[in-house]
């Protein structure tokens, strides 16, 4: 079963979206900011990221550039999920090594979507 | 609503487009003909029933037409296809036109564009390969409302993420107050005519490609031949024709056949 990392400091955005990615039948794991992500990116890469971009203490941006530094940093899948919805965030967001970029809200036809965009399912 | 009142817009309806509007459906007519009969000044859907009854202006009998359509579509919609024609069906059809540089596509049930606007992404990024290349194509629809749409290209967040890689997405699009906007580039790509599946194709030329895709599972069998031994004869032998998932050309007509290994692509027999 693939690993996807949800990253969201919003209790209610993560529980959305792992319902989401569970019907999709993936193994969640769930982080609160990059900080926490990038812990647990350390302890175990997942296959793919689904991150914010606006946290406390560390942003998805900040996050991500951090992990495609790691060691296996480069394999996880990261799908941007975001109210940041202009081109300069997105333009951003694919130079740190974004795979996808979700503009919020989304649902689950959207994440079904960007995810077999990805190659994920 | 009357029975009566259900089988005089359906009759109208079908005649017009060959749309059946069936029984299950029926709840449909109330809901889209309330703002035609408001458009048109009148009482609700006996006041439009009433103004139909006698000498009905055109405008109101499009209108009627075209609120029953359903335009459901999406960029890259199943993908398959559109992977099918850049990969295998182009190929070919490209290579035995190397001669004249000339082709031509054409979308017969266009809807809001985004169909014909995800052949010409196909094709945009195979400029090099057309350099010199005349590629026409022609996107139709019965549906006014929906080909205003196509026209001005300006799509909506859902819309856009629903089949679009980002990279697609920017590169294609400009950003217009949170909506989206396919780049002039792949807009002058496409024209755009009202037309009906009904009539003669024989004004519109020939094509070399036909997506005839979600459009005819909505019409009865006796249309849904004529009006794809009429495509046939708007193509070459070497032609190709997609239509769409749940669709097929078997126990139709014989004038098309199944590609062999390619799902939905049907060649001229
Ligand atoms: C469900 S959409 C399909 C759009 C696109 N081809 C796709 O597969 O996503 C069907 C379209 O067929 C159009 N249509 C219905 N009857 C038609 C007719 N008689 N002539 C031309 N277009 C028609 C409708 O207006 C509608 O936009």
């Amino acid at each position: 079963m693939k690993k996807i990392l949800i990253v969201d400091d919003s209790k209610v955005i993560r529980m959305v979206a792992r319902k989401i990615v569970q019907e999709l039948d993936f193994e969640t794991l769930e982080a609160a900011d990059g900080q926490q992500a990038l812990d647990a990116c350390r302890d175990e890469m997942p296959d793919a990221v689904l991150l914010d971009w606006n946290m406390p203490v560390m942003s998805g941006i900040e996050y991500l550039k951090e992990l495609r530094l790691l060691p296996g940093g480069e394999t996880p899948v990261v799908l941007f999920c975001t109210t940041e919805n202009d081109i300069e965030h997105i333009h951003e967001a694919m130079a740190a090594g974004a795979n996808e970029y979700i503009m919020k809200p989304f649902d689950s036809e959207i994440i079904q979507a960007k995810f077999s965009q990805v190659g994920l399912i | 609503m009357t029975p009566e009142d259900v089988t005089l817009f359906s009759q109208i309806v079908k005649k017009r487009s060959g749309l059946v509007v069936s029984p299950e459906k029926a709840y449909l007519l109330e809901s889209r003909l309330l703002p035609v009969s408001r458009k048109h000044g009148l009482e609700g859907l006996e006041g439009l029933a009433a103004a139909v009854r006698v000498n009905p202006p055109e405008a109101i009998l499009e209108d009627i037409t075209d609120a029953m359509t359903t335009n459901e579509t999406f960029f890259f919609r199943d993908i398959g296809p559109f992977d099918r024609f850049r990969d295998d069906v182009l190929p070919p059809i490209l290579d035995s036109r190397a001669a004249s540089k000339h082709l031509r596509i054409w979308c017969a049930a266009a809807s809001t564009g985004q169909e014909p606007y995800s052949l010409a992404i196909i094709l945009m990024e195979m400029a090099s390969r057309l350099a010199g290349w005349r590629v026409e194509i022609i996107g139709t629809d019965i549906s006014n409302e929906a080909l205003n749409k196509a026209k001005e290209g300006l799509y909506s967040q859902f819309e856009v993420q629903r089949g679009l890689p980002i990279q697609t997405l920017i590169k294609n699009f400009t950003q217009e107050d949170g909506s989206w906007r396919i780049s002039q580039n792949i807009r002058s790509m496409i024209s755009y005519r009202k037309f009906n599946l009904l009539d003669d194709f024989s004004s519109l030329g020939r094509f070399d490609i036909v997506f005839c895709r979600n459009v005819l599972i909505y019409f009865e069998r006796d249309d849904k031949a004529q009006i794809l031994n009429r495509i046939r004869k708007q193509m070459p032998k070497d032609g190709r024709l997609f239509l769409g998932g749940a669709e097929t050309v078997v126990g139709i007509t014989d004038m098309f056949q199944g590609t062999p290994q390619l799902r939905g692509v049907y060649s001229p027999v």
